[in-house]
């Protein structure tokens, strides 16, 4: 664990991509194969079974640094990890370890099936005998959400050069499904085992926003354009009569859709798909939230697959015949994607079909159709584009359209945790409706520091009454909210519930009396629910 | 009423009509220390101890009527009773107490009980109801000692040296830059500092207190002259074009902040060293235990939880909204920058 959490300091401690590689090399060069693979597995977000509830660490956690669980709880809330609260309010060690991470990882993996009381010996033991830094990498261990700032992209660079083996090689074998305690690092990383695996996917090719205007783009007729669904992002591998789904962050989330269990067997060459998981019924697209809450659950109901059943619109084929096709152009690969959903013939799953357009104008002009199609914008892709990994400029641009704004006024604000835990960060919006005003949203994001600064020491000289960590302030500061979508809520007093909302800019010039009223929303909501329009 | 009210102006001792750190103008202010949100301009006389009072008038204009005081020094106004106390928290800085009729209070302002070789060492009153901060106020928030820090700044710093960088540390310019600066080992190499940080050191040394040698970092010198030297400069030069002019630096930040990884993260410096001018959790129940006071006022900081916490141990305790920030690296920024110069 002492060698782990050296690679964490150091990688905690630079900003620099250049020194994060480099410690990661420095690791992958002593660290034992175990280690090795269980880091890779860690910073690609796996992790042993969980064995111990968040609940009893908390209590546990509590109660070895002599606090009420309120103050834990508090403490928490502002720090913003648990792994980071436990190992900063637990006392230092009385005694010293020499345990490796997968050591650490064996004894977590152990507790399964242990009697409570025994669990909580071995954990607050473990606690006693490592380090803060040691601890808090031990308690993510438990807990999970492994984010300290390195990207997969980094962890595949410094194998890459660790080991010579090319970047898109170790990219693919990272991939999909393997078990982190059967697995060698020669396996993992070193040997090429391209058939093996049947789920194994492809990296996504992800597009960046369109900044510039068309014309800098060349000529229309080099572009081809498709309508940017709004749904989730995912990869449908269909080989040797069987089916796997995975979304955009990596995971396989087939047991979460059994009713794409239908489009199995179809076809007779293997395929692999990127389309969008979409929410459709009654030939229509239905709004994204009915995706959302079906996404959420644990276990798929009979009610979503009634009220929610989803389809796939494939966007592109990456794989025919076993044969990765991706180095072939768009326009190829469509003509083989447009053939192959005809022969799978599965009204689940449909070809999302190009915009027609001849310049740039009738473009633009199928763009501002874009929310009565339902979708988020349109997609541009160079009709001779290969299917790249990752997030590229060039080939693929996604023009999204502007998003809905609403001005507002600030009701609520609340201290934020984590990167910002002495700021007021998260506030409540309200419109004007008559007298009073409607709490309509919260809004997080889209604000630069120094503005958080100003409001800040607003809300510490305009606070009228404190709920805990949440204060009222006086309405005075008015904001333009940005939003994607709008949908009726009865859980939400004002009756609506919004799509991503954010901050678009404080409108300084605006004052309170100015901002919209509920019929404003109101009326937004019969223009754009459901894509009505 | 009580012997210290709480009003919209400032912490208000009635039968002697005097202000302790007002936010707003007053005629008799009382002033704990010189940071910012407690000295403030535009009162008609002010009263500090003579160790305070050079900074602040330093930073509020040699034109103010200001009287200096001894730690300990009886000033006797209406018949109530004031001296000052040291808090530990920057040079000159003092907790004031307040007696009247047999009553004691203590208004503490900022106050940290480690000894930190600059500050006068944080003394203990005994009062019936005392006023304090909890900028800190979380169990989160535990300081290791301070040579345990200046260990890691000085590894910090050669590791840098040996790379051929510049070490640049974030640190406010009035107290944790002169804690630094005497602090340091200044056998690895020069210490330079930022014109915030280095004014005050000379009204500093001209008060008479020996701080260790440092030289102003000015226009138009080579980057060469600072290869492998510590430059210490308030936290909003770091982040501006400022320190461009060093090439290729280190950035790290000195900051009781720097204990929480979110925080470390948002300042996005290369390293965050847990160093606060402020008490941590511990720090605090013990200031408040040795007071042997039964009131508790919670004035700033984290003050809902650490008022709630000191009832459920058995104190009297209440929340005192008041403009205070304490040490708010995030409004530090914006507030050494409209400092006067």
């Amino acid at each position: 664990m002492k060698q782990f959490a050296q690679l964490f300091r150091a990688l905690d401690q630079t900003t620099k991509t250049k020194a994060k590689i480099n410690a990661l090399v420095d690791y992958f060069s002593y660290a034992e194969d175990p280690d090795k693979v269980w880091a890779i597995a860690l910073f690609s977000h796996r992790r042993p079974k969980r064995t111990v509830t968040t609940t009893l660490l908390r209590e546990w956690s509590a109660e070895a640094g002599g606090l009420p669980l309120w103050l834990f709880e508090e403490s928490y809330h502002i720090v913003g990890d648990l792994a980071e609260t436990i190992a900063l309010i637990t006392p230092n060690p009385t005694q010293d370890s020499n345990k490796s991470l997968t050591d650490w990882i064996a004894v977590i993996m152990d507790l399964k099936d242990k009697e409570e009381i025994v669990k909580k010996e071995v954990i607050t033991n473990a606690w006693l005998s490592l380090d803060q830094d040691e601890r808090f990498l031990f308690n993510k261990l438990i807990t999970g959400g492994f984010r300290i700032g390195v990207s997969q992209k980094t962890v595949i660079n410094a194998l890459s050069k660790f080991s010579g083996v090319e970047e898109s090689k170790i990219t693919h074998r990272l991939m999909g499904n393997w078990d982190p305690t059967t697995i060698t690092f020669e396996e993992l990383v070193l040997q090429s085992n391209p058939t093996e695996d049947l789920s194994r996917p492809y990296p996504f090719y992800l597009a960046y926003a369109l900044e510039t205007d068309l014309e800098k783009l060349g000529l229309p007729e080099e572009w081809s354009a498709e309508r940017k669904w709004d749904g989730i992002r995912g990869q449908l591998i269909l080989r040797q009569n069987e089916i796997y789904l995975w979304s955009r962050g990596e995971e396989l989330v087939t047991a979460k859709f059994p009713e794409l269990g239908t489009l199995k067997g179809r076809n007779d060459k293997d395929v692999v798909i990127d389309g969008e998981i979409l929410p459709f019924k009654d030939g229509k697209i239905l709004n994204f939230n009915t995706l959302q809450t079906r996404i959420g659950r644990k276990n798929v109901t009979k009610k979503h697959l009634t009220e929610a059943p989803i389809i796939i619109k494939a966007y592109d084929i990456l794989e025919y015949n076993g044969e990765d096709i991706r180095e072939q152009s768009l326009v190829e690969r469509r003509e083989l994607l447009q053939q192959v959903v005809n022969e799978i013939d599965s009204p689940r799953l449909v070809f999302s079909e190009s915009v027609v357009f001849e310049n740039w104008e009738q473009l633009a002009e199928e763009r501002s159709k874009s929310r009565a199609h339902l979708s988020e914008g349109l997609m541009l892709k160079k009709k001779d584009s290969p299917y790249k990994s990752g997030r590229k400029k060039g080939g693929w641009w996604k023009w999204k359209i502007d998003p809905l704004t609403i001005d507002a006024v600030m009701i609520y604000a609340q201290r934020g945790h984590g990167r910002r835990a002495n700021l007021y960060t998260d506030f409540t919006f309200a419109v004007q409706d008559g007298e009073r005003l409607v709490p309509f949203t919260k809004a997080y994001s889209g604000l630069t520091d120094v503005e958080f600064k100003e409001i800040t020491q607003f809300v510490k000289k305009n606070t009228r009454e404190r709920f805990g960590p949440v204060s009222s302030v006086h309405p005075e500061l008015v904001f333009e909210i940005a939003f994607e979508g709008i949908a009726k809520s009865t859980r939400h007093k004002s009756g609506v519930a919004l799509r991503f909302p954010r901050i678009k800019r404080w409108r300084r010039d605006k004052p309170k009396e100015e901002i919209n009223t509920l019929a404003d929303l109101n009326e937004m909501l019969v223009r754009y629910e459901g894509g009505e329009a | 009423m009580q012997l210290i009210e709480f009003t919209d102006r400032g912490l208000y001792v009635a039968a002697a009509d005097v202000y302790i750190d007002p936010w707003k103008p007053v005629n008799k202010a009382f002033i704990t220390h010189g940071h910012s949100d407690h000295a403030r301009y535009g009162s008609k006389s002010y009263m500090a101890t003579h160790s305070a009072l050079p900074v602040i008038k330093h930073r509020l204009g040699s034109h103010i009527n200001a009287r200096g005081v001894e730690y300990g020094e009886e000033v006797i106004v209406n018949g109530v009773k004031f001296s000052f106390h040291p808090a530990g928290h920057i040079i000159g800085s003092a907790q004031i107490r307040v007696e009247y009729k047999g009553e004691v209070w203590v208004a503490s302002g900022d106050y940290k009980v480690e000894p930190d070789g600059v500050s006068e060492n944080f003394e203990s009153v005994k009062c019936h109801a005392y006023i304090t901060e909890s900028t800190f106020g979380l169990p989160v928030f535990k300081w290791k000692p301070q040579e345990t820090i200046m260990d890691e700044i000085n590894a910090w710093w050669k590791s840098n040296q040996e790379a051929g960088k510049v070490s640049i540390l974030a640190a406010y310019s009035l107290g944790k830059a002169q804690r630094i600066i005497n602090n340091v080992d200044h056998s690895i190499g020069q210490v330079f500092t930022h014109g915030a940080v280095e004014n005050v050191n000379e009204v500093i040394r001209r008060q008479g207190k020996k701080l260790k040698e440092t030289t102003r970092v000015v226009q138009g010198q080579k980057p060469s002259l600072y290869e492998g030297s510590l430059v210490i400069a308030p936290p909003s030069a770091v982040d501006s074009a400022w320190s461009k002019k060093f090439k290729d630096f280190s950035s790290g930040v000195a900051s009781g902040w720097m204990a929480m990884r979110g925080t470390r993260r948002r300042r996005s410096a290369d390293r965050g060293f847990v160093l606060s001018d402020h008490a941590d959790w511990e720090g605090l129940l013990t200031a408040i235990k040795a007071t042997e006071a039964e009131k508790i006022y919670v004035t700033h900081g984290y003050t809902d939880i650490f008022s709630k916490y000191l009832k459920s141990i058995g104190y009297y305790s209440a929340v005192v909204n008041t403009e205070y920030t304490g040490d708010d690296i995030e409004i530090a920024t914006t507030e050494e920058n409209s400092a006067p110069k």
